[in-house]
């Protein structure tokens, strides 16, 4: 289905604030740089809150959208 | 962390539960966006850094702690305490929302290397011991400390 093949798929699904952020910087960690991390969350505070970190921390969103009421992002590890 | 990186500071000087929470709310997701963050913890704050033994050794340092028990999981809200069934009535909206609770958020931000401060003046003021605080607590300092700490960040909050 996805352009991208994830290396590993965190599963934040009924997580909140800040949750699904504190869960996927310690994910990418587990990844290979250059990698793609998948999240799943159901927060729909996740679609801002993980923009912005990307944004912040200087990993790559490749991908964000909404599937039957959960959000999926597709993260490169930058660095 | 990245070369580049930028700090946080929190003072956390209230006790109560919800306050509490939002310290930890930021602190952790400041972490978790690769801020070096600090924890000063004052006055009423020290409560969410002690262990929860009974503290103090005088006459009005032992009535404090007993009537200010420490402990993170003791932490009663700002508004609509009621004695403690606010303190319930709050835990049990959390739970049901699946929002984490405030000794997982501690722990959260311990597992992401969150600096965490003790004030050592009012330490001395409530009778604290630095045995009363947990382990994991880094460093008992003074104002100045904290201030170099946050002369260094983009971001400060005092709560």
């Amino acid at each position: 289905m996805s352009e991208f093949t994830p290396e590993k798929t965190l599963d934040a699904k009924g997580l909140k604030c800040p949750m699904p952020v504190v869960k996927t910087s310690k994910e990418i960690k587990s990844i290979s740089v250059g990698g793609v991390l998948e999240v799943l969350a159901t927060d729909p505070g996740s679609m801002a809150d993980i923009t912005a970190w990307t944004k912040s921390t200087g990993n790559e969103l490749l991908k964000a959208e909404k599937d039957e009421g959960v959000f999926k992002f597709y993260l490169r590890r930058v660095k | 962390m990245s070369e580049d990186s930028q700090k946080c500071t929190i003072i956390v000087f209230s006790g109560d539960m919800d306050k509490v929470f939002a310290a930890f709310i930021i602190a952790t997701t400041a972490a978790a966006m690769g801020m070096e963050t600090t924890m000063f913890f004052t006055f009423w704050g020290l409560k969410a850094i002690q262990k929860g033994n009974v503290t103090g050794k005088g006459l009005f340092g032992r009535m404090l702690g007993l009537m200010n028990r420490g402990g993170i999981d003791r932490l009663g809200p700002s508004k609509f305490n009621f004695f403690g069934l606010g303190r319930w009535m709050f835990k049990k909206m959390m739970k049901d929302q699946n929002v984490a609770t405030l000794p997982e958020m501690l722990e959260m931000a311990i597992d992401l290397d969150v600096k965490m401060l003790a004030c050592l003046m009012s330490m001395d003021v409530m009778e604290i011991s630095q045995d009363d605080l947990i382990d994991e607590v880094d460093d008992v300092v003074g104002a100045a400390t904290m201030l170099a700490e946050a002369q260094q960040s983009q971001v400060q909050y005092f709560i």
